[in-house]
C-alpha cells in the first residue's frame, strides 16, 4: 500500500541501563493509512507504548532505536535532528496521553496550554490565539470553554482534562494522532464519551489514529485494524473483524479469552441466595468531614442508607465507579472504619457495636484482600512471614504447625513452595495477589472481602486469579463480598449484584437479572459503556 | 556500614572509583582514631624547636608548626577526639530525635502537635547558633561541643522519623496486618520500625558529614578541647597567624576535614541510592 | 486576608517559642553565669558572699523559674534582653548596632548564592554537553562538604597574600566585602543549586513535559517556560530557610576575616558565656527566619495557583510532600 501515512519497518528499540540492555521492541512492522484507526493491543511490557513513543521521537531516557525505519508521509523519522522533530510534533503527529491528571502543567492556565501549540508553530499570533484556544476546547467537547480556558488543571475533572489534552493534540491539525491508553485512567462512562468524541473528531478531520490499549474490547469498538503485540514483537495483525473472529496466534486467543470486557459466560452456574444469612447490612451510612471553609463545616456522605444481605457460600458483587462508596463499605464490613449510622450484623453479632479485643477476635472470621498486592505486603517480610502473620497474631499452633499450615496454604493458592523464602518484590503481581489470598485464608475465615482484587493486574493474570477465587470458594465454602468497578468481572463470578452510585444503592438483585434486564437507568448506562459491546462480532473463542 | 556497601556492590566497584576511595579514606581515618601510631611515630604535643615552620617534605608530610610540631602527627592524633565528638553528636541526634519522632508519630493527637511545634522552633534557629547557645550554657570542651551539635541536628531526625512512621503506619500492609488481628505493639515492632529505620539511618550517615563540619567549626572558634590537645578545627585556627608564611598549617588540616566530609557524603549517597533501587 | 492574619499570628507564636527555647537552654541548663561573671572579672572566684548575692539579685537568678521567665519575657517584649554580663551594656543595643555590616555581607552573599547556585542548576540541567552537565552538577555536593572557615582562609591566602587583589581583613569599603560574602555564599549557594537541580530533574521527568514536547516545543521552551517555574517552588521555600543561616554563618566568616558584626559579637559573647547577648542573637535570628518565611509563604500562592484558593495554612512540610 503506497497510501500509507505511517509505515514502521523492522523497528527495534532497546533501553540501556547501567547494568544491562532491555530489548523493548524487536522487529516491529506496522502501517497506518491516512484517516484510519489502528489499535495496538498488548499487556504491560509488550512494547506497545514504546513503539508509540518512538513514532514521536519521545523515547524515555536510555531508550534508543537500534534498527528499522519509521516513515511518515514518505519521510524517514529515525534520522531527524531535534529541530526537525519540533516541526513534526504537534503539526504532523499529535499525542493524547495515558493519564490526564498529570499531563498538564499545574501552574499554567488551560487556555494558555492549548494556545501554546498555535504559538509554537506560528498558526496564530498572540492576539488571536486565546480565542482560537477557546474554540478548540469547544470542539473537544468542553462545556463553557471560555471559563475553562481561564482555569488551572487542578480545577478540572479527569474527563475534562483529557478533553483539554485532546484539544491540544488536535490544535495543530496533525495527520496522525497517537492515543496512548487515552482513557484507562477514567471511569467507564466517561471513557465511552471521550472515545466517542475522539473517534468523531478524527473522522471529521480525516486524522489517522494509532490507538494504544490493553483492552481488546476498546480496540474491537474503535479500530479498523488490530495489531497484537507481545514481548516486544507483533504476533498478529489484520482487520479487527478477522482478528477477533478467527485469531490465529495462540497469544491472541489467550488475550481474547481473558479479556474481561468481552467475556460473557459466568465461570460457574449462578446460585440463588442460600438459607443461612451471614451478613446483613441495614441503613448503613458513613459521613467524612471535609476541611472547613468560610461557609462553615462541610462533610461528604460517602455511603448513604445502604442495605443488603449476603448468604453463606455465595458471592455478592458491589459495583460502582470511583466515589460510589464501595470501598468505604468494604472497610466498614471488616471493622476498619466505623459507620456513622446503620448496622452490620455478622453471623448474628452487630460488629458496629463491638470494639477492642472482641473485634480483634471477630477478625478471624472475616478477612480483606486488597486491590494492590504491591502495597499490601510488607516489603521486608518473606512470603512465609506474610502468610504466617495472622497465625502468629492469634497464636495458632506451634512454630512447626504454623509452618505446615503456611505450606498447605501456599499449595492451595497454587504457588510453588520455592516462593516461601522470597520477598514480595521478587514475585510477579499475580503471585503476590495469590500470597495475599493465602494470608486471608490462613485463619479459616467465613467471609472474604475482595476490594478490586484484580484491577491492578494484567488481563490474562486477572482471569487466573478469578478462577482461583472461584475454586477456593467451592473447596472451602467461602462467602465473598466482591468490590469492583468492572461489570465484566461481575458477570464472571457474581451470584448477586449491588450497584452503587454516589453512596446510594441503586439496584440489588440476582446477577442474571441485574445484568440482563437492569431496572435502574444508571445500571443500563454502566452496561452500555463496557467496551466491546457495540460491534461485538466475536467467534466462539470462549472456553 | 561501609562493609555491607562494598560487599553488595562488588560487581560494580571498578566502575565507582570515587566510592572505593571514600571507603578507603574513611577506613584510614577510623584506624587513625583508634591507633594513631600506625600512621606516625612523631609526638603531636611536644615539638622540636629547631624544626619550626618547615614546609611539607617526606620527613614532615604536612610540614611543621611554630613550635616545631609535626602537623601530620597532630592531624592523625586529632582524629580520635574529632571523630569521637562527631560520633557522639550523631548518636545524640539519632537517639533523641528518633525517639521523639517515633513517639509523636505513633501517639499522634495533642502530643504530636506540641512536639512538632517544638521541632519547628528548633529548626527556626540556625544550627550553629543553637549549638552556640548550648555551649554557652554547658561550657566549653569536646563533649559539650558534641552534645551541642547533636541537639542542633536533632530536629531533622525527629521530623523524618515521624514522617516515616506516619507513612508506614498508613500503608496498606500495616492496615492489612491490623485487619488480620495483629495488635499495635506487634505492628510497631515488626512493621513500622524496620521499615522506618532505613531512611533514618541514611540521614545518620549524611548527618555524620554535617557533624564533622559543625564540630570542627566550633573547635575552630575555640570552644573545643583546650590546647595543646590536637583537634581538627583548632589546628586550622592555630595556623591563622601564619597564613602568609606557612600555608600548610591551615590548608592541609582543613583539606583533611573536607576530604572526610566528602567521603561520608559519597558513601551516604551510595546507601541512599541502594535503598531507592531496592524499593 | 484572614489567611494572612493567621499566618502572622503563627509567626509571632514561633518567635515566642524561640524565646522560650533559648530561655530553657540558656537559663535552665546547668552552668552559673554569675560565677562566670565574677570569675572573669577577678581572674578566679574569690568574691565575697555579699558580692555574689548582689550580682545574683541584679540578674534575678534567685527568683523561681516561672517568675524569672515571666519577667524576662515581659522585658523582651519591650526589646530588653538584659545587660551584657561582660560589658554591662544593653544587650539589645550591642547586637543591633553590630547588625548593619553583617546585613551588608549577608545580603551580598544571598545574591551570590541565588545567582550562582541557581545558575549552575539551570545550566547543568539545560546543557546537552554531558561533560559540562556532569561538571556543573558535581559542584553543589562539593560546596556543601567544604568547611567554610577553611575556604575563607584559602581565599585570603590566594587573593590577598598571593595575588594581592583584595584585602584580607577589616570591614571598610566594598573590596573588604567580597571575600567574606563569597565564603558565606558558598554553602548556601551549594544547597540552592542542589535542590533546584534535583527539582528541575524531577519536573523534566513529569508526564506534562512530554506533552509540551509533543506540541513541538523547543528545549528552551520546555526548560524555561514550563519546568523552571514548577521547579522554583521548592527552591523558593529553601531560600527562606537558608537565608536565616547566613546570619549564623557570619559567626565563622566574621571571625576568619576579623570583621565587625553580629557574628563577632556572638562569638565573643559565647566565649565569656554572656547569656543575655546570646539570647538576643538567637531571638534576632528567629525573627529573620520567621520574617523571610512569611514573605515566602505569601509569595507562594502567586507562583502556584493550586495554593491560591486553599483556605487556611499549608505548612512547608505538607507542601514538600505534595
Amino acid at each position: 500500500m503506497s497510501a500509507d501515512l505511517l509505515e514502521i519497518r523492522d523497528l527495534s528499540v532497546c533501553y540501556r541501563t547501567r547494568t544491562d540492555t532491555v530489548h523493548a521492541v524487536r522487529g516491529v512492522d506496522l502501517t497506518v493509512a491516512a484517516g484510519e484507526i489502528v489499535a495496538v493491543v498488548g499487556e504491560s511490557g509488550s512494547g506497545k507504548s514504546t513503539t508509540a513513543h518512538a513514532v514521536l521521537g519521545l523515547l524515555p531516557r536510555g531508550g534508543r532505536i537500534d534498527a528499522g525505519q519509521i516513515r511518515f508521509a514518505g519521510q524517514d523519522l529515525t534520522g531527524l535532528s531535534e529541530k526537525d522533530w519540533q516541526a513534526v510534533r504537534g503539526t504532523e503527529i499529535g499525542l493524547v496521553p495515558q493519564d490526564p491528571t498529570v499531563s498538564l502543567n499545574p501552574v499554567r492556565r488551560i487556555g494558555d496550554q492549548v494556545a501554546e501549540v498555535l504559538l509554537i508553530h506560528g498558526l496564530a499570533d498572540r492576539r488571536e490565539a486565546p480565542a482560537r484556544a477557546v474554540e478548540l476546547l469547544r470542539r473537544a467537547g468542553v462545556a463553557e470553554p471560555e471559563t475553562r480556558a481561564r482555569q488551572y488543571p487542578h480545577e478540572l475533572s479527569g474527563g475534562l482534562r483529557q478533553r483539554a489534552l485532546i484539544a491540544i493534540a488536535l490544535a495543530g491539525e496533525p495527520r496522525l494522532l497517537i492515543a496512548d491508553e487515552p482513557t484507562s485512567a477514567l471511569d467507564v462512562t466517561v471513557q465511552r464519551e471521550i472515545l466517542d468524541h475522539l473517534e468523531g473528531l478524527a473522522a471529521e478531520s480525516h486524522t489517522a489514529v494509532l490507538l494504544i490499549t490493553h483492552d481488546l474490547g476498546v480496540a474491537a469498538d474503535r479500530a479498523a485494524r488490530i495489531v497484537v503485540m507481545s514481548d516486544g514483537a507483533v504476533v498478529e495483525t489484520g482487520p479487527t473483524r478477522e482478528v477477533l473472529a478467527a485469531p490465529e496466534h495462540p497469544y491472541t486467543r489467550r488475550l481474547l479469552a481473558a479479556a474481561p470486557s468481552l467475556a460473557r459466560t459466568p465461570l460457574r452456574p449462578r446460585r440463588p441466595p442460600g438459607p443461612d444469612v451471614l451478613v446483613a447490612v441495614t441503613g448503613l451510612a458513613k459521613t467524612f468531614p471535609l476541611p472547613r471553609t468560610r461557609s462553615g463545616p462541610r462533610a461528604v456522605r460517602a455511603v448513604d442508607d445502604v442495605s443488603f444481605t449476603l448468604t453463606r457460600g455465595r458471592t455478592l458483587a458491589l459495583v460502582g465507579e470511583s466515589g460510589s462508596g464501595k470501598s468505604t463499605i468494604a472497610r466498614m464490613m471488616v471493622g476498619l472504619e466505623t459507620p456513622t449510622s446503620g448496622r452490620i450484623t455478622f453471623a448474628g453479632t452487630d460488629i458496629t457495636r463491638t470494639g477492642g479485643e472482641e473485634l480483634r477476635r471477630l477478625r478471624r472470621r472475616f478477612q480483606l484482600v486488597y486491590q494492590n498486592p504491591y502495597a499490601s505486603l510488607n516489603p521486608r517480610f518473606s512470603i512465609e512471614e506474610v502468610v504466617a502473620e495472622p497465625l502468629r497474631a492469634f497464636r495458632v499452633g506451634t512454630r512447626a504447625e504454623r509452618r505446615a499450615r503456611v505450606v498447605e496454604l501456599i499449595d492451595q493458592v497454587a504457588l510453588p513452595a520455592s516462593v516461601l523464602r522470597r520477598k514480595p518484590a521478587e514475585l510477579s503481581g499475580g503471585q503476590r495477589q495469590r500470597a495475599a489470598i493465602a494470608r486471608a485464608l490462613a485463619l479459616h475465615p467465613d467471609l472474604v472481602v475482595c476490594d478490586e482484587p484484580v484491577s491492578a493486574l494484567d488481563v490474562s493474570v486477572q482471569a487466573q486469579i478469578l478462577e482461583l477465587l472461584v475454586r477456593l470458594q467451592d473447596e472451602l465454602g467461602l462467602t465473598y463480598l466482591f468490590i469492583t468497578h468492572d461489570l465484566a468481572v461481575v458477570r464472571e463470578i457474581a451470584d448477586q449484584v449491588a450497584v452503587l452510585r454516589a453512596g446510594r444503592l441503586v439496584e440489588f438483585g440476582p446477577a442474571d437479572t441485574v445484568l440482563a434486564d437492569p431496572r435502574a437507568e444508571y445500571t443500563r448506562r454502566l452496561l452500555d459503556a463496557i467496551p466491546g459491546n457495540t460491534r461485538v462480532d466475536i467467534g466462539d473463542t470462549q472456553r | 556500614m561501609p562493609d555491607s556497601v562494598t560487599r553488595r556492590r562488588t560487581w560494580s566497584l571498578p566502575r565507582q572509583p570515587g566510592l572505593v576511595l571514600s571507603a578507603v579514606l574513611l577506613a584510614a581515618v577510623l584506624l587513625a582514631a583508634v591507633a594513631p601510631g600506625v600512621f606516625t611515630g612523631q609526638d603531636p604535643i611536644t615539638g622540636v624547636p629547631a624544626e619550626r615552620l618547615r614546609a611539607p617534605s617526606p620527613a614532615h608530610l604536612f610540614g611543621t608548626d611554630e613550635t616545631g610540631r609535626d602537623v601530620f602527627a597532630r592531624v592523625v592524633h586529632g582524629a580520635s577526639l574529632s571523630l569521637r565528638a562527631t560520633v557522639l553528636a550523631v548518636l545524640v541526634a539519632l537517639v533523641a530525635g528518633a525517639a521523639i519522632g517515633l513517639l509523636a508519630g505513633f501517639r499522634g493527637g495533642w502530643l504530636d502537635a506540641v512536639v512538632m511545634r517544638v521541632v519547628d522552633v528548633l529548626q527556626a534557629v540556625p544550627a550553629i547558633l543553637l549549638s552556640l547557645a548550648v555551649v554557652t550554657a554547658l561550657g566549653f570542651g569536646t563533649t559539650n561541643v558534641a552534645i551541642a551539635v547533636g541537639v542542633s541536628n536533632l530536629a531533622a531526625f525527629a521530623r523524618l522519623m515521624r514522617a516515616e512512621v506516619l507513612r508506614v503506619r498508613s500503608s496498606v500492609f500495616v492496615e492489612s496486618a491490623r485487619a488480620s488481628g495483629v495488635r499495635w505493639p506487634g505492628v510497631l515492632a515488626r512493621h513500622v520500625l524496620p521499615n522506618a529505620a532505613g531512611p533514618v539511618l541514611v540521614l545518620a550517615t549524611l548527618t555524620f558529614g554535617t557533624a564533622v563540619l559543625e564540630v570542627s567549626a566550633l573547635s575552630f572558634l575555640g570552644f573545643g578541647a583546650t590546647p595543646p590537645t590536637p583537634e581538627w578545627g583548632a589546628l586550622v585556627a592555630g595556623g591563622r597567624n601564619f597564613l602568609a608564611t606557612a600555608w600548610w598549617m591551615t590548608t592541609l588540616p582543613g583539606l583533611t576535614v573536607a576530604a572526610v566530609v566528602l567521603a561520608t557524603n559519597r558513601l551516604s549517597r551510595a546507601l541512599d541510592g541502594e535503598r531507592s533501587e531496592l524499593r | 486576608m484572614t489567611a494572612v492574619i493567621r499566618r502572622l499570628a503563627q509567626a509571632i507564636v514561633v518567635l515566642w517559642a524561640a524565646f522560650t527555647l533559648s530561655f530553657v537552654i540558656l537559663y535552665l541548663l546547668p552552668g552559673d553565669a554569675v560565677l562566670t561573671k565574677l570569675g572573669s572579672a577577678d581572674g578566679g572566684i574569690n568574691a565575697s558572699p555579699e558580692q555574689i548575692a548582689q550580682v545574683r539579685a541584679e540578674y534575678g537568678v534567685d527568683d523561681p523559674v516561672l517568675v524569672q521567665y515571666g519577667k524576662r519575657l515581659w522585658a523582651a517584649l519591650h526589646g530588653d534582653f538584659g545587660r551584657s554580663i561582660a560589658t554591662g551594656d544593653d544587650a539589645t543595643h550591642q547586637v543591633l548596632s553590630a547588625l548593619p555590616p553583617t546585613l551588608a555581607v549577608s545580603g551580598f552573599a544571598l545574591v551570590l548564592a541565588v545567582v550562582f547556585g541557581g545558575g549552575i542548576a539551570v545550566l547543568g540541567t539545560y546543557t546537552r554537553a554531558r561533560w559540562l552537565s556532569h561538571l556543573l552538577l558535581s559542584l553543589p555536593p562539593l560546596g556543601i562538604s567544604l568547611p567554610s572557615f577553611w575556604v575563607g582562609l584559602l581565599l585570603i591566602q590566594v587573593f590577598s597574600f598571593q595575588l594581592g587583589l583584595l584585602p584580607a581583613l577589616g570591614s571598610t569599603g566594598f573590596a573588604s566585602l567580597v571575600l567574606p560574602s563569597v565564603t558565606l555564599a558558598l554553602p548556601t549557594g551549594a544547597i540552592i543549586g542542589q535542590v533546584l537541580a534535583k527539582s528541575l530533574r524531577t519536573q523534566l521527568a513529569q508526564p506534562y513535559v512530554e506533552i509540551v514536547r509533543a506540541k513541538g516545543a523547543s528545549r528552551r521552551r520546555v526548560h524555561f517556560g514550563h519546568a523552571l517555574r514548577n521547579a522554583a517552588l521548592p527552591a523558593l521555600t529553601l531560600v527562606g530557610v537558608v537565608a536565616g543561616n547566613l546570619l549564623a554563618g557570619s559567626v565563622i566568616t566574621e571571625t576568619v576575616f576579623s570583621r565587625d558584626g553580629v557574628g563577632r559579637v556572638t562569638a565573643a559573647a559565647v566565649s565569656v558565656q554572656d547569656i543575655p547577648v546570646v539570647q538576643a542573637v538567637i531571638v534576632l535570628a528567629a525573627f529573620f527566619f520567621v520574617t523571610l518565611n512569611l514573605v515566602v509563604d505569601l509569595l507562594y500562592p502567586v507562583l502556584d495557583p493550586r495554593l491560591a484558593r486553599v483556605p487556611g495554612e499549608l505548612t512547608r512540610r505538607e507542601r514538600s510532600h505534595a
